[in-house]
């Protein structure tokens, strides 16, 4: 009974905010100054293919079926067809989606990797130099944006050692460098928020129960003080993992990364409308989704969410 | 710690000073000469020089003026904008309240800048539209702070006595609610500039920019980035000029935090 209780508000709203981002994205269309019609085809079609589009665009309707016409070819899945080359925005999305999910996991385990010890170890050495180092490194990770990391790593890895590859998606190889540049931000939001949790619960009673007995530091950190300030920790992860898919458009665009994002940019430089509408939609309702399975976990991990309830 | 924020404040006032003087100083940020196509930092162009041959330096200066007139008009706008409608939902509450939630849920649930890169990319290029984007963007922080601490507020002694002596709203709002918001609203706003510097880099970045020729330090790592491997400077010099900037508002909104907001949880 508990968890139903749970999921069906959680969801419901989802469901709401995710026709809101719909709705938005869809007016989006309408948006572009003058005629989107003229914007997409130039100044040199003919009065025949404008009325083509606008008719296939169903710009020709009132606004209000326009849109529901919008929201009822989402609910079939049909986002509409790319202006560019023919093939529907969802066979589209559909090939570069894998990358996208890749990048964004595989920078998720390198925030991981990095931003937990780091965590922990300027929690045990807090206010020492170590702790100031770890510091650095975060307010560094969470000032530098990915368009800037990205060449930097690119011109010491790639040029200078020629350890990887300089773009594209040849070979596993190639996954390394716009990983770490993508997860480097969220490593270092992670070390803050770790070290935070755990110096949070050091002086709880529990703590300073094994300390009494005798524990040694390293030991109260990883087995009592660890599990209890995890919470919050997850909670974080989660909503940062679904904020790496809004981080993945600009790293891909830096590595030639042939996901969602680059997919993106390149349909708003040739005025893809339809494809811009259906990437931006897809990595929104992505986004909403992963958050709304966080909330979820997390009510399932704490007992002290909704079982009083 | 209290070195670095000497540091950051000094980094800052030295890029707003360079911003300010950029259009008096002898620079010439647009003039191509051939021969000297991605020539190295020498003695006559300290930053050296990119693919049209246009010194570096000069193009940094012009773009740091560019970075921070963005992110000036962005914050200012959106700190207004924003501040406004939060005081005004938090203080009616009720139907007017529960909107307002709803709509920045709604621009909450785009990720990072892609709401931004999708308005941008469908306005067009200029520098207008990218403060209409990253506004557009922007003032949802603004408004939920500003709700929650007029609802936080709202009950206090003052405010009640105010009431009670017959002070019109607006007035109770202005005088004796917003001045108590001042310290978490600029500190916020401290952080809303670094990210504003950030997003309009990444938009310049991605071509959703100023236009060319016009420099922006995003569309200089644009450009550099496809000589990473004969000339280095083209990204070193812009990525460690935004480096420095972003930096040095980050750590200034952290000294302001734990300066104007003592209840926030400090994390050095």
């Amino acid at each position: 009974m508990r968890p139903l209780l749970l999921v069906v508000p959680k969801l419901a709203s989802a469901l709401v905010v995710a026709l809101g981002v719909a709705s938005l994205v869809f007016l989006l269309l309408h948006l572009v100054p003058g005629d989107p019609v003229e914007v997409m085809l130039g100044d040199y079609a003919g009065a025949a293919d404008r009325a083509a589009l606008r008719a296939r665009l169903g710009l020709d309707l009132p606004l209000i079926e326009q849109w529901l016409r919008f929201l009822a070819g989402l609910a079939r899945g049909d986002l509409g067809v790319s202006l560019h080359s023919g093939d529907t925005v969802r066979a589209l999305l559909a090939r570069h989606f894998a990358a996208t999910a890749l990048l964004a996991l595989a920078a998720f385990c390198v925030a991981l990797a990095l931003g937990l010890p780091l965590g922990a170890l300027a929690a045990l050495h807090a206010g020492r130099r170590l702790d100031g180092l770890a510091s650095a490194f975060a307010v560094l990770g969470m000032s530098l944006p990915s368009f800037v990391l990205g060449p930097l790593l690119l011109i010491l890895f790639a040029a200078r050692l020629r350890w990887f590859p300089i773009g594209g998606a040849e070979s596993a190889a190639s996954l390394v460098l716009p990983a770490v540049t993508l997860g480097l931000g969220l490593a270092a939001v992670l070390a803050r928020m770790t070290r935070a949790a755990l110096l949070d619960v050091q002086n709880q009673p529990f703590v300073l129960a094994a300390r009494a007995r005798g524990v040694g530091e390293a030991a109260v950190l990883l087995r009592h003080a660890a599990r209890n300030a995890a919470l919050p920790v997850v909670t974080v992860l989660g909503l940062q993992l679904g904020a790496l898919l809004g981080g993945a458009v600009v790293t891909e665009t830096v590595f030639d990364w042939p996901g969602v994002g680059q997919l993106l940019i390149e349909a708003i430089q040739r005025r893809d409308y339809p494809v811009v509408q259906g990437a931006v939609l897809l990595i929104a309702l992505c986004y909403i989704g992963v958050n709304a399975l966080v909330e979820l976990l997390y009510a399932w991990l704490d007992p002290r969410i909704g079982g009083a309830r | 710690m209290r070195y670095a924020r000497r540091a950051a404040l000094a980094v800052l006032l030295v890029w707003l000073a360079l911003a300010l003087v950029a259009d008096v100083l002898p620079l010439a940020p647009n003039a191509v000469d051939l021969p000297g196509i991605l020539a190295a930092p020498d003695a006559e162009h300290w930053l050296g020089r990119d693919d049209l041959g246009r010194a570096v330096g000069a193009r940094l200066v012009q773009g740091a003026q560019v970075s921070l007139l963005v992110s000036v008009l962005v914050v200012t706008l959106t700190t207004c904008f924003g501040t406004a409608l939060g005081l005004f939902a938090g203080w009616r509450g009720g139907l007017v309240d529960a909107l307002l939630m709803r709509v920045t849920e709604l621009f909450l649930a785009f990720p990072g800048i892609l709401l931004a890169i999708a308005l941008a990319g469908v306005l067009g290029p200029g520098l207008g539209n990218v403060v209409l984007a990253l506004g557009a963007v922007g003032w949802v922080g603004f408004a939920r702070l500003a709700r929650a601490q007029t609802l936080a507020l709202r009950d206090r002694d003052h405010v009640q006595v105010a009431h009670a002596l017959g002070q019109p709203p607006l007035v109770i709002v202005l005088r004796h609610v917003l001045p108590l918001l001042a310290g978490p609203l600029i500190v916020e706003a401290s952080f809303a500039a670094a990210a504003t510097v950030v997003a309009e880099a990444g938009l310049s970045f991605l071509g959703l920019g100023v236009q060319p020729p016009t420099p922006s330090w995003g569309s200089m790592l644009r450009d550099g980035a496809r000589y990473l491997l004969v000339a280095p400077h083209l990204v070193l010099v812009p990525g460690l000029a935004l480096a420095s900037l972003v930096v040095a508002l980050n750590l200034l909104g952290d000294a302001l935090r734990d300066r104007l907001d003592p209840r926030a949880v400090r994390l050095h």
